[in-house]
């Protein structure tokens, strides 16, 4: 996984509540196995009815074509736990999302891939959701992971918080399977110990009697 | 201190805990699907990992396959890729396929329960958000990305932060044709898609209690709609019975000495929840939604709130924005509502009493002239059963299309979908905006609910089309 340390991008508002990963990654553009995660984000909500572009959709819009962040509501990412929607945000150079809350599956998808999941405390996230919406795309925004720290036009820096094992695996881009696999001796302890106490739960095959 | 089931099962499971925190919680039993899998082993092969127990792990063929009869890999043409490459990657590391033609495929979330391969007590994984689905026996279950999934295949457990647990009393008794798919959009109407964020839930009560097996995995199903990370109902002597003699369940001495475990999994009468909740399911109808997620349900008597009513402005927007895409207006009731196609099937309601429910309304009945009707069962056992009692003939004398079993319509993976501004009733879980094909529009409910609105081509009562005393 790349390491994160910091992101400058612009911060693109889609300030809504509890979307969803159907919405994010939609199943009709997963047709392929490897599907183009570029086009997939948003493909529905990027579309009018006759299959034309919507302009009104702020992802479409000029100043919103490039974007580094995504600034939303709460229970970002609710729904289906298909990492195409995490995917798809890194296709598109969105490595930082701002959230009122994640749902969690999405937050641990985001973690498995080096995008990282802000969470303001809830006077920050006002301010800040202003000051996004003021910038208008005009000047970045710049996230700084090891200082937890947002930067950018219209006031002073925004201290946020995050959990210190998520912010080291982040900024380590540790190899979450290597990390495990450094108790593989209790693992087999522990399959060892079960296969004597639950028998039944170190099986499964069909029984005969 | 006194432990909750969830407590028991996770310590019991608890291998180490890793420098970063995070538990590392041993899963007994994984299954795959050919939507996310396949990406997951070319990740692993890439890594040089492989796979730590394929005898613990089982692949189901189940988002992308057609439900037509006669189906092969290409009757759906965007799903042949997607089973090949489960099918061939899954060979590869040594795993069983439950594939097309196996009288066990279906959905693993019905397969896994149906065949006595999730047990009580037991920790269970699949790279889907319904795995809590099995937490109707009494299995604690975690839906996971793709990322995830590897990191499971090469080592057997899940790297986990520890969650909150929530308490959900059940009070009451269930009126005639109100299901547990009642209770839990109710529940998820209250607490909101988002109230079961971060914990793990434990459904508890008199209608807990009384509840079918299948039912209460209908319950653990629907928990992930209101943002559950898992679900779970103790298991009791119901349980027991429902699992007895299934083909995988243990057997002779083994038997008895798991039944001795499980008798121990409850939590203890004294021990503390971080959350808890109570719900009164008397005189519970039966339960509709109106709008565009899980949370926005009305009784089957209801009528249509008006987002001037509204708690906030985001909850506002939320609601304008849904009544324009289901074309409903504030204060209009949803009964009498025209509708164009029914689906009764998914990992919520597919099982086999979910379809004699439906068939219970449908029989003798014709489905009604316009509607488009459709039967899925869950897995190639449920359908053998239905069709060992005469089922899948009373849906098709109605006019029913009875099909081959898969995800199908639920997420729209195989190509089953609506048309664009169809009114759809469905027994599935999700009412999200183009969920079951561009521009539809969703109604959940339970399979009761569903059958009703086939026969009479419009949203009904069940209770009083069949001449119950609502």
């Amino acid at each position: 996984m790349q390491p994160f340390r910091n992101h400058t991008g612009i911060a693109v508002p889609l300030l809504r509540d509890d979307i969803n990963t159907d919405q994010v990654a939609p199943i009709a553009s997963m047709r392929q196995l490897k599907p183009d995660y570029k086009t997939m984000l948003f493909a529905r909500a990027r579309q009018r009815d006759d299959g034309s572009e919507d302009p009104d959709f702020v992802l479409n819009k000029p100043q919103f074509r490039n974007p580094g962040i995504l600034v939303t509501g709460q229970n970002f990412g609710a729904g289906s736990s298909r990492e195409s929607a995490v995917w798809s945000m890194l296709a598109n150079n969105i490595l930082v999302i701002v959230a009122r809350s994640f749902a969690d599956i999405y937050r641990e998808n985001c973690l498995q891939n080096g995008l990282l999941p802000v969470t303001l405390a809830p006077v920050d996230a006002e301010t800040f959701e202003a000051r996004v919406i003021a910038a208008n795309g005009a000047a970045p925004f710049t996230v700084d992971l090891e200082m937890q720290r947002i930067s950018g036009p219209g006031g002073a820096d925004i201290v946020f918080e995050i959990a210190a094992a998520d912010r080291m695996r982040l900024l380590e881009g540790l190899d979450d399977i290597g990390l495990t696999l450094k108790h593989a001796d209790e693992i087999k302890a522990w399959e060892a110990r079960m296969a004597a106490a639950q028998p039944w739960l170190q099986t499964a095959r069909e029984q005969r009697g | 201190m006194p432990r909750t089931l969830f407590d028991k099962i996770w310590d019991a499971h608890l291998v180490a805990t890793r420098i970063d925190g995070r538990d590392l919680i041993y899963i007994d039993r994984h299954v795959l699907h050919e939507l996310h899998a396949p990406h997951a082993f070319e990740q692993l092969e890439k890594q040089q990992r492989p796979v730590r127990r394929p005898d613990l792990t089982f692949s189901m063929q189940d988002h992308t396959v057609s439900t037509q009869p006669g189906r092969t890999d290409e009757t759906n043409p965007d799903g042949a890729a997607f089973l090949r490459a489960m099918r061939a990657g899954s060979k590869r590391n040594g795993i069983r396929v439950f594939d097309l033609g196996d009288p066990q495929q279906g959905i693993s979330h019905v397969v896994a329960p149906e065949i006595g391969m999730v047990l009580p007590g037991a920790t269970h994984a699949v790279p889907d958000s319904h795995a809590s689905t099995v937490g109707g026996l009494g299995a604690l279950a975690f839906g996971c990305g793709t990322t995830e999934l590897g990191h499971i295949l090469a080592t057997q457990v899940m790297a986990l932060k520890r969650p909150k647990s929530m308490h959900i009393q059940l009070d009451g008794k269930l009126d005639a044709h109100v299901t547990s798919k009642d209770v839990a959009l109710k529940i998820i109407a209250e607490l909101g898609v988002a109230g079961g964020r971060g914990y793990v839930v434990e459904y508890a009560g008199p209608v807990i209690r009384a509840m079918p097996i299948e039912q209460r995995m209908t319950l653990c199903n629907l928990n992930i709609e209101m943002g559950g990370r898992s679900g779970f109902v103790a298991p009791d002597d119901t349980t027991f019975n429902w699992i007895k003699g299934r083909p995988w369940a243990p057997i002779g001495s083994q038997w008895d000495e798991a039944l001795a475990q499980w008798r121990t999994l409850a939590s203890a009468g004294d021990a503390e929840f971080d959350s808890e909740h109570v719900l009164d399911c008397s005189n519970l109808e039966p339960q509709i939604t109106w709008g565009t997620d899980p949370g926005q349900v009305l009784g089957i008597s209801g009528r249509v709130p008006d987002p001037a009513g509204a708690s906030d402005q985001s909850q506002r927007a939320a609601m304008e924005s849904a009544l324009a895409y289901m074309d409903l207006k504030p204060g209009m009731e949803l009964k009498g509502l025209p509708v164009n196609r029914v689906f009764i099937g998914s990992c919520t309601n597919s099982r086999l009493p979910d379809l004699a429910a439906a068939a219970d309304v449908v029989r003798g009945r014709k489905v009604a002239q316009g509607v488009t009707a459709m039967v899925v069962p869950g897995s190639s056992t449920v359908k053998r059963e239905a069709e060992a009692l005469g089922l899948d003939q009373i849906f098709r004398d109605a006019g029913f299309f009875w099909g081959e079993s898969g995800c199908s319509m639920c997420a729209g993976g195989n190509g089953d979908r609506g048309k664009p501004y169809e009114r759809i009733v469905s027994t599935t879980n999700r009412n999200f905006e183009n969920r079951q094909g561009p521009k539809t529009r969703t109604h959940l409910t339970s399979p009761a609910t569903a059958a009703a609105a086939a026969v009479t081509g419009r949203i009904t009562d069940v209770r009083q089309l069949l001449g119950g005393n609502a």
